[in-house]
């Protein structure tokens, strides 16, 4: 799980800071999003980096859900009986909220794809001007798409608040004054994530990127 | 005080059980909670009925042996408490209190309130122990220990293995209790030459047993009548990437 997730958090980081692109302009934007297809040649062929990091990413992503899958059958198996009256969180809410979220997280990503990288369900969907498919795609009458991408970035903020504390722990973080910065990177990371994923639709809904 | 209980009844392991309410009047706040079921049970057996089976033995929250779900928290609402040691005045006049036993596959009820928590002896077997050389006890200043390292061991050496971190836990997961012990014990010179072998047959005891996985989630460490911390998760987390990374255990 937190060898994946780390992988998966690098992804979320290059992903989150090319997306703060728009702020310096549609050119630069679409310049960008050329120059991630184009990057590694004329070593590769155009548009092989870019597959060879999705490949890998798709393989980290199935490891991941196994893990979480192996984990979630394993508790299931290990309480057969549940309790009449249960407590539901003592410890922490974004623990117990992992794999719902994840689950969110997961749903949002295809749809996601489906939107913004195949534009199938895009209002412009054209491949060639990317900035414009991003400002389509957040205009005010389109709430419903802003909402949704807001509740999953909340869960990937939750998701990673725990998800980073806890592969910290699980990679061997062992003293208490670790655990309060583990705990303290972990939350500043996922806050400083979300609001970097959120500025951008939201820059769009206040027309501030047009 | 009058209160209302809620009570898991089953005869036996096979059996399937069921919650059965009770009414108790006349409950001094003084009492503790395990003389309040006392008294259930003086009741019920002056009227013939079967009393409520439930495990205790120190009464002073030093032995492990209570412990049961109160309203939903491992050895009720009161924390760094055993059941024992929780005291009437910590509910009010009219409640009412549901009282369930420890749930995981791990631990089969035996009866009532009465689970077999044989597994955890299973993670002990499994290396939760040093090799100490018969005779006489060696000169203590031979193996210093320092000061910080002797408080962490302390810290988990309180674990009374009683089960409350398996019974809270969303995983079913025994890792606090294995953790507490794998600390304790790599931690202290005497404990060194089985480290390695230790955390991985622990871990392997554990998972045979029937417990869940560790997500890290600290619903455990909440409810520990000892305060074990949930940090000690990552020592034995560390031991056992050690462990297997170096391949030093051939278990």
């Amino acid at each position: 799980m937190a060898v994946t997730g780390l992988v998966l958090v690098l992804f979320l980081v290059a992903h989150m800071l090319g997306n703060l692109k728009i702020f310096t302009g549609a050119e630069d934007f679409n310049h960008y999003a050329h120059w991630l297809r184009d990057l590694g040649t004329p070593l590769l062929p155009y548009g092989w980096y870019l597959w060879l990091q999705r490949g890998a990413l798709l393989v980290a992503l199935a490891a991941h859900i196994w893990a979480a899958t192996m984990l979630a059958l394993r508790a299931r198996s290990a309480r057969p009986v549940r309790y009449a009256h249960r407590k539901k969180v003592q410890g922490s809410y974004a623990a117990r909220t992992m794999r719902w979220g994840g689950v969110i997280i997961a749903l949002f990503v295809i749809y996601h794809i489906l939107d913004l990288t195949t534009g199938h369900l895009n209002p412009i969907g054209d491949p060639t001007r990317p900035q414009a498919n991003v400002v389509a795609d957040f205009a005010p009458e389109r709430w419903y798409v802003t909402l949704f991408y807001t509740l999953a970035v909340v869960a990937l903020g939750f998701h990673l608040r725990h998800g980073a504390y806890s592969a910290l722990r699980s990679l061997g973080q062992q003293t208490p004054q670790g655990e309060r910065r583990a705990r303290g990177l972990a939350l500043v990371f996922a806050v400083a994530l979300s609001v970097g994923y959120l500025v951008v639709p939201f820059a769009v809904l206040l027309g501030l990127v047009r | 005080m009058n209160l209302t209980l809620r009570i898991w009844r089953q005869t036996g392991p096979e059996t399937k059980g069921r919650m059965v309410t009770y009414q108790v009047e006349d409950i001094s706040p003084d009492m503790s909670f395990l003389e309040m079921l006392d008294v259930l049970n003086e009741r019920l057996t002056l009227a013939g009925e079967e009393p409520v089976a439930f495990d205790h033995d120190c009464r002073e929250g030093i032995c492990g042996m209570c412990g049961m779900m109160i309203n939903g928290n491992a050895h009720g609402p009161q924390r760094g408490t055993t059941a024992c040691q929780l005291h009437m005045r910590q509910f009010t006049d009219g409640d009412t209190i549901d009282i369930e036993p420890w749930r995981a596959r791990a631990f089969p009820v035996v009866k009532d309130l009465v689970v077999n928590r044989n597994a955890f002896d299973q993670i002990i077997a499994g290396g939760g122990f040093v090799t100490v050389p018969t005779g006489s006890a060696p000169e203590a200043h031979a193996a210093p220990v320092a000061k910080a390292d002797a408080d962490a061991a302390f810290e988990s050496a309180a674990c009374i293995g009683c089960g409350a971190c398996v019974a809270a836990c969303p995983n079913g997961s025994g890792m606090l209790f294995a953790a507490a012990k794998v600390t304790q014990l790599s931690l202290l010179p005497q404990g060194q030459p089985e480290r390695y072998t230790r955390v991985v047959g622990m871990v392997d005891a554990h998972d045979e047993a029937g417990f869940g996985g560790c997500t890290n989630a600290g619903e455990c460490t909440v409810v520990c009548p000892k305060g074990i911390p949930l940090h000690t998760i990552g020592r034995l987390n560390r031991d056992y990437l050690a462990a297997t990374a170096k391949n030093t255990a051939r278990s």
